[in-house]
């Protein structure tokens, strides 16, 4: 080169960098801007996520207690076993209500109108004898002898004891009345009334009546639903994203499946109800309202999703490692089950936990399939009727009682820990099985 | 068809369709392509991606005991040519091979063959390492192990000690065969990759530019090495670098654009090549 051509690209350089600095303020304010948005957008969702949580843990958190009041009462034996001879059926068919009665009066003897007597009676939850009656079943020795029961308040005192009916507004707009709000406070002076963890919530199935109502009943629904799901949709989606990615001939069919799969992913859930309605009630006759036919219809609701998760992570797997086992004489079954496989189950087990959690929060599809039914029963088998999580929630909002209110926030914070939970197990099996290459 | 004509021009390096199809059926191979004591033997070998023809008639026989080398510009279907002989091609949709391979008399692409006994039979190692992601001994042990070849656990270790010790890595990693293969450096990946191809003994050993992703001093390594496999195995091997092929070759074949342009003795390819493109190619004028 000569000399003149190893100056001359001085004077270009020098423009260059003029120009480029005379843009750089801009490109820098750009990016900025851009940062800043980015910022608020996420401090906007957490402020929203966190105003969700606070509102349902709000007005949740009480559900988890129950209000009881402690009587003493007099199990006398004429009343409820008069023959003495302790014999289940004969302690199963006594009147428990009787004696719990009683000891109301006793506590309020100056109570004499027959009204007034009926308020008083509606203190205690109907479900309260059954409790009674339990007690007494596991423990016969009590018959004869009073005890200082713990009995199950009625909601309305419940939520008065919670503070949920506040106590200083004008009698006709309040649901517990003044005699009555007398007697509970005649009770809480005597230390009779008592806040205690609520196991009915947990233990129980769904109830008309807000205190004797839990969510037992529906997570049983679920976890059967979500089992047979899992067990039904993991293989099979598994199975078509192997043959479809791995095996299959590219052509025209493979093609239109593929569209289809993509399509099906975005089906409204109803229409899955719809189908799971006229094909498995209406065509095979299987038993409706069971966890049974929700999960064949959640199944064909996840499956796409499945599907599409494990086609990607097929797809992320090196090709390098299908030849590395082809090279050394692997059948193409083997490369796929002790390579390739091994490689794409984290992101497989993603799809499918991700689309399991969108099952548990499936309702539309589950209306169809007569989930809807009131089932007071806790499912004991893949083919009792059944509620599921999500549906007993839309039941419980629907119902006008004060005391459904905080339940449901209480199912919906059970739901999301469920949700929650099944999430972290996706983000620990991907860290568990992820492996480097 | 599926493939365009940009796709088209990417796989045959850039050269235009039509300077292609001028081209076409005017070259017949100089030198003598056939070996004195043959293990396969390739006549006649088209291979077309679609509608495009990547190789065109290459007829090349390997023979026992010695190294091939195959070399040529992007883009010549040397490497397409290789993975051919042992049906690796096979995997590709749209690949179709016509011509006659045989391996000890045996024609490879027949249809009551089996690739899976084919490709223990001749092995390959490719051009990125590509260890399974399992400890070091799984990588020896996994081709043995689902061929059947050893009967008790013993035998096995046996088998990866001596496959390891034959690709030059046992010293390296005997205190870790627990460890995983992919933990290795580049070197030592590729030659635990060799190890791996050759515990299931193979009689031909396809190489795909196995150097191309290491530093000179694993690529000494590994030329040393193939110079010691030649005793027991036959050894095909694809390189871009033209020294390497004078290095640890008998033979070379020059490949452009699909024709096998020229074979010969390698002393004789690089010091008196007869063809123009040969020479072109070899002195540095074009590739």
């Amino acid at each position: 080169m000569s000399k003149p051509t190893l100056n001359a690209p001085q004077a270009p350089v020098r423009r260059t960098i003029d120009i480029v600095n005379a843009s750089l303020k801009r490109r820098h304010a750009q990016e900025r801007r851009f940062r800043r948005i980015g910022a608020i957008a996420v401090a906007l969702g957490l402020a929203f996520v966190v105003l969700l949580f606070a509102d349902i843990v709000g007005k949740g958190y009480t559900a988890f207690q129950q209000t009881y009041l402690q009587l003493p009462i007099e199990l006398s034996a004429e009343k409820i076993d008069p023959a003495g001879t302790r014999e289940p059926e004969t302690l199963s068919t006594a009147d428990y209500m009787a004696p719990i009665r009683a000891a109301l009066r006793q506590q309020f003897p100056e109570v004499t109108e027959r009204r007034e007597l009926r308020q008083l009676y509606s203190m205690v939850s109907v479900g309260a004898p059954q409790f009674l009656r339990e007690q007494v079943m596991e423990n016969p020795d009590l018959i004869g002898t009073t005890q200082e029961v713990w009995v199950l308040a009625d909601d309305d005192i419940d939520m008065l004891v919670k503070g949920q009916i506040d106590r200083h507004a004008p009698e006709e707009s309040r649901r517990v009345n003044d005699r009555m709000l007398g007697w509970v406070e005649h009770l809480e002076e005597q230390g009779r009334i008592e806040k205690r963890f609520n196991t009915i919530f947990f233990t129980q199935g769904t109830s008309r009546e807000p205190e004797l109502a839990g969510i037992a009943g529906a997570l049983m629904g679920s976890f059967y639903t979500l089992l047979l799901t899992l067990i039904l949709s993991f293989p099979i989606g598994v199975g078509a994203a192997l043959y479809l990615e791995e095996f299959a001939p590219k052509n025209r069919w493979t093609d239109l499946i593929e569209v289809n799969v993509n399509n099906l992913a975005a089906v409204p859930s109803i229409v899955f109800g719809l189908l799971g309605l006229a094909v498995f009630i209406g065509f095979f006759g299987a038993p409706r309202s069971t966890p049974l036919v929700a999960a064949l219809v959640m199944t064909l609701m996840t499956l796409p999703t499945i599907i599409i998760a494990s086609r990607v992570a097929l797809k992320s797997v090196p090709p390098s490692i299908r030849e590395a086992a082809l090279g050394v004489g692997a059948s193409p079954l083997q490369t796929q089950f002790h390579h390739v496989l091994p490689l794409a189950l984290p992101g497989m087990l993603t799809g499918a936990i991700i689309g399991m959690a969108r099952a548990l929060g499936e309702t539309a599809p589950l209306l169809m399939i007569g989930m809807i039914a009131f089932i007071v029963d806790i499912p004991s088998g893949f083919t009792d009727a059944a509620t599921v999580l999500p549906v007993q929630i839309f039941l419980w909002a629907d119902s006008p009682e004060r005391g459904f209110v905080e339940r449901t926030s209480a199912a919906i914070i059970v739901l999301l820990a469920f949700l929650f939970l099944m999430n972290l197990v996706a983000v620990l099996l991907r860290r568990r099985f992820e492996r480097r290459w | 068809m599926n493939i365009t004509v940009d796709e088209m021009e990417k796989m045959t390096g850039a050269m235009s369709s039509a300077e292609l199809a001028s081209e076409r059926h005017s070259r017949t191979t100089v030198g003598d392509f056939t070996a004195a004591d043959p293990r396969m033997t390739c006549r006649n070998v088209d291979v077309w991606y679609g509608s495009k023809q990547a190789i065109n008639g290459v007829s090349l026989d390997i023979g026992k005991n010695e190294v091939v080398s195959m070399i040529g510009p992007s883009g010549c279907g040397k490497s397409t040519f290789l993975r051919c002989l042992n049906r690796m091609n096979d995997t590709i949709d749209g690949c179709r091979v016509t011509g006659s391979i045989q391996l000890d008399g045996q024609e490879i692409y027949d249809k009551s063959l089996d690739p899976v006994p084919l490709r223990a039979q001749v092995g390959m190692v490719f051009q990125k390492p590509n260890p399974f992601p399992k400890s070091i001994y799984e990588n020896v042990a996994y081709g043995p192990r689902i061929h059947g070849l050893t009967n008790s656990k013993a035998e096995l270790d046996e088998l990866v000690e001596s496959s390891l010790e034959k690709a030059g890595l046992w010293k390296e990693v005997k205190d870790r065969l627990d460890q995983p293969g992919t933990g290795l450096s580049g070197g030592q990946q590729q030659r635990l990759c060799i190890a791996r191809t050759i515990a299931v003994s193979p009689e031909v050993i396809l190489m795909d530019e196995p150097c191309s992703a290491l530093d000179p001093i694993a690529t000494a390594i590994i030329e040393e090495l193939i110079d010691e496999l030649r005793a027991n195995y036959s050894i095909a091997i694809v390189t871009h670098s033209m020294q390497q092929a004078a290095r640890v070759s008998q033979r070379t074949a020059y490949f452009h654009l699909g024709d096998l342009i020229e074979v010969g003795e390698t002393n004789q390819i690089f010091t008196n090549p007869q063809h123009r493109l040969t020479e072109d190619y070899i002195t540095g004028r074009f590739g």
